[in-house]
């Protein structure tokens, strides 16, 4: 696409670590973070004295594991949650209730100057190219930032460095002193992936990374974000809400449902054969670019009535459930478990009462079996 | 486009449409022609800047007339919009034709109740009583799904959800039962599985109305989903035209081919690399000569130097109705296609 420099030309002083071969690392390897029972509830305030009134429950208890050099999406809709896990494992928020376990060490609650150090190991990439770079800064800031404020020990000074991050990926070098509104929405989207690779993380959370820019951008930052975890070995949780993008970006998929985690599994098996009712309807939802299986697609569509309840007041039982086609009355009085369903391996989880088995008639269309 | 004797329900010939600015002229659209029936969908796609809004605006006659510069002709049911007057386009516009925007929360009027601002646009257009009007948007307030329709007639857009609000604004569109709908970037802001019940809406929708449909979109799901042709457009003017199946399965220009490889595909096995554009789309003040796509071109060694220096024609291409603007003869292109982009798509 773009030439990239050899890796290694680059060095803020820290050895990269070895890339992942094959991509899918053994389930049983140390995770690299870790996370239990990770709550975030928002009060809702009210009158002069702000008294609590309520609580958005944002992330509403979820567990999931990041192994070294994986790709895990989190995908969801609106108001699922999935922005506000990303922005709780890289701690730009606080966790109401549980844990985040970082390299073996509790990251939930650190305060700013212990977490410090520890942002050097988790960056962040945001879904606004606009408005996540300072207009005032030249790109040169801005990319040295992380570098400038971890007091990073550069072999030939900052600029040098910020250039060869630049030339990393894939914008001119020489634009050092420009100002993000010379840059166009994917270039700028470059210069925030060149700050958050400044300090080598080992883990990147990626919220949105792509879908503001247009396709043919999307699908150079998405080749970009590839090769860099090749180049580096790191490790990403790539939050979006395009199932197909995830799909071609990660090993592993965890589906949102109103703060929960609904299913989890590898990437093959949550396309081709979900069990959550809702991972079946997102997945049936997407529009094929295939005029021809245009008849196919809608009759196989699983068409959800209403709207996501609110996170304020979610749902009895199983969130799902006001929406749901198989819901009886279990699903109302006991929350489902996120656990193997069926003859499911351990890797994937599910959290239902009544898990869709393949080839079964689905909400009035024809046997399901091909959502791949 | 199409160059028969009668003329379609909707005729556009030689749009252009130009905004004057301090920096240059804007050519937003630069010479647009194409043709559509009712009961047919025109999907129009292109990435941003590439004049796809903006040739809605023009059909609307929604411009400013001080800064923009609109050419051309637009025709439709035998009458011209271009050159009419004001009044007259007015009195088509909510009626005959209507527009679907892509935020239903800044396209609505937060001061006024979805039911009365559906009211005043059929009132606009009929001389009717409060009354009657009221339980015609009652009335299109159910056809386009929303339950409880007499009871939520009188709420406001802030109180609907997303998916609402664009039911909501398809029913204000529809209410004055239009021959030409057009959806601008209809299910951009919404997720996808209230998309998928908007898209599976405006389906049965256009069957029971038997509008003339455009979807503009950069969605090529969406795209292939509605539309019976499709129009591809690139810094402001159509680069290939073709039924639906012929764009998807035999496309020609080289941008189209770039979109398609620019897409993971669900229903394909995965890809190990996308196959991106390279660089940037043009800026529309400063176009390249030529081909305006041939910076990006892979292809454009093979043109022998036109391609940067005369620009191509709209072309017959190999299939029906199908119309290309490349230098590359057709043989040339569908050979690229078949043996050097398709394949790349196609492996795992």
């Amino acid at each position: 696409m773009t030439d990239r420099n050899d890796p290694g030309a680059f060095d803020p002083g820290r050895d990269p670590s070895p890339a992942p071969v094959g991509g899918v690392p053994a389930p049983q390897s140390e995770p690299l973070l870790s996370v239990q029972g990770l709550e975030k509830h928002f009060p809702i305030t009210k009158g002069v004295l702000r008294r609590t009134v309520g609580a958005v429950r944002a992330v509403d208890g979820i567990d999931f594991e990041v192994y070294k050099g994986e790709t895990l999406g989190l995908v969801g809709e609106s108001g699922c949650g999935k922005s506000t896990t990303g922005r709780l494992l890289t701690r730009l928020l606080e966790p109401t209730n549980g844990k985040i376990i970082f390299e073996g060490r509790d990251i939930s609650h650190l305060g700013q100057g212990k977490l410090r150090p520890m942002r050097r190991d988790m960056q962040m990439i945001f879904q606004d190219p606009f408005s996540s770079l300072n207009p005032r800064h030249t790109v040169g800031t801005i990319v040295g930032a992380p570098l400038r404020i971890q007091g990073v020990k550069t072999e030939h000074g900052i600029k040098r460095a910020v250039q060869d991050l630049l030339k990393l990926v894939g914008l001119n070098p020489e634009h050092y002193n420009r100002y993000p509104h010379e840059f166009s929405g994917g270039q700028r989207q470059r210069i925030g992936i060149a700050r958050t690779l400044a300090l080598r993380p080992k883990m990147i959370v990626a919220d949105e990374p792509v879908s503001a820019l247009d396709v043919s951008i999307q699908a150079q930052v998405v080749n970009l974000l590839d090769d860099l975890q090749t180049d580096f070995g790191l490790t990403y949780v790539f939050i979006a809400h395009d199932l197909s993008v995830v799909r071609h970006i990660s090993n592993r998929v965890a589906v949102m449902y109103l703060g929960k985690v609904v299913e989890i599994a590898d990437r093959d098996t949550l396309y081709v054969s979900p069990r959550h009712p809702y991972t079946v309807a997102l997945l049936s939802a997407v529009p094929v670019p295939d005029p021809r299986r245009r008849d196919r697609a809608q009759r196989e569509r699983v068409l959800l009535t209403g709207d996501v309840p609110s996170p304020i007041d979610p749902p009895s039982g199983c969130r799902f459930r006001t929406r749901c086609w198989k819901a009886q009355e279990i699903c109302a009085t006991e929350e489902p478990p996120l656990v193997p369903r069926l003859d499911d391996p351990v890797s994937h989880q599910t959290a239902c009462h009544f898990p869709v088995v393949e080839g079964e008639a689905v909400a009035g269309r024809k046997p399901a079996g091909a959502n791949a | 486009m199409t160059q028969s004797v009668t003329q379609p329900f909707l005729e556009v010939k030689d749009l252009k449409v130009h905004f004057n600015t301090d920096d240059g002229v804007v050519r937003s659209v630069d010479g647009l022609t194409f043709g559509l029936e009712r009961g047919r969908t025109l999907g129009i796609v292109g990435e941003s800047g590439s004049g796809k809004s903006v040739t809605s605006l023009g059909i609307m006659g929604i411009y400013n007339k001080r800064n923009a510069d609109v050419t051309g002709e637009i025709w439709l049911d035998g009458q011209e919009l271009v050159n009419a007057s004001p009044e007259s386009v007015r009195k088509l516009r909510g009626n005959k034709l209507a527009m679907i925007f892509q935020d239903p929360l800044s396209a609505m009027h937060p001061y006024y109740s979805v039911g009365k601002q559906i009211i005043e646009a059929y009132q606009v257009h009929h001389n009717v009583s409060n009354q009657v009007a009221r339980k015609h948007a009652v009335d299109m307030l159910g056809r386009v799904g929303i339950p409880q329709p007499e009871r939520r007639v009188d709420d406001y857009p802030h109180q609907f959800s997303g998916g609402m609000r664009q039911r909501a604004m398809i029913a204000m569109a529809l209410v004055n039962d239009p021959q030409l709908l057009i959806a601008d970037e209809p299910t951009t802001a919404l997720d996808v599985t209230v998309q998928a019940q908007i898209l599976d809406l405006m389906h049965t929708l256009q069957e029971e109305f038997n509008s003339a449909l455009i979807v503009i979109t950069h969605d090529l799901g969406v795209v292939a989903e509605l539309a019976d042709d499709v129009l591809v457009m690139y810094g402001g003017r159509c680069v290939e035209f073709g039924s639906a199946t012929t764009i998807f399965d035999r496309p020609e220009h080289p941008y189209t081919w770039g979109l398609l490889g620019s897409m993971p595909r669900m229903d394909r096995p995965n890809l190990e690399r996308l196959v991106p554009i390279p660089g940037l789309p043009p800026s529309l003040i400063n176009l390249p000569t030529g081909c305006h796509f041939h910076p990006r071109c892979a292809y454009e060694p093979r043109t022998g130097g036109l391609g940067s220096t005369v620009t191509p024609e709209l072309t017959r291409a190999g299939g029906t109705n199908h119309l290309v603007r490349c230098h590359l003869p057709t043989e040339e292109r569908q050979r690229i296609w078949a043996q050097e982009v398709k394949p790349k798509l196609e492996a795992s």
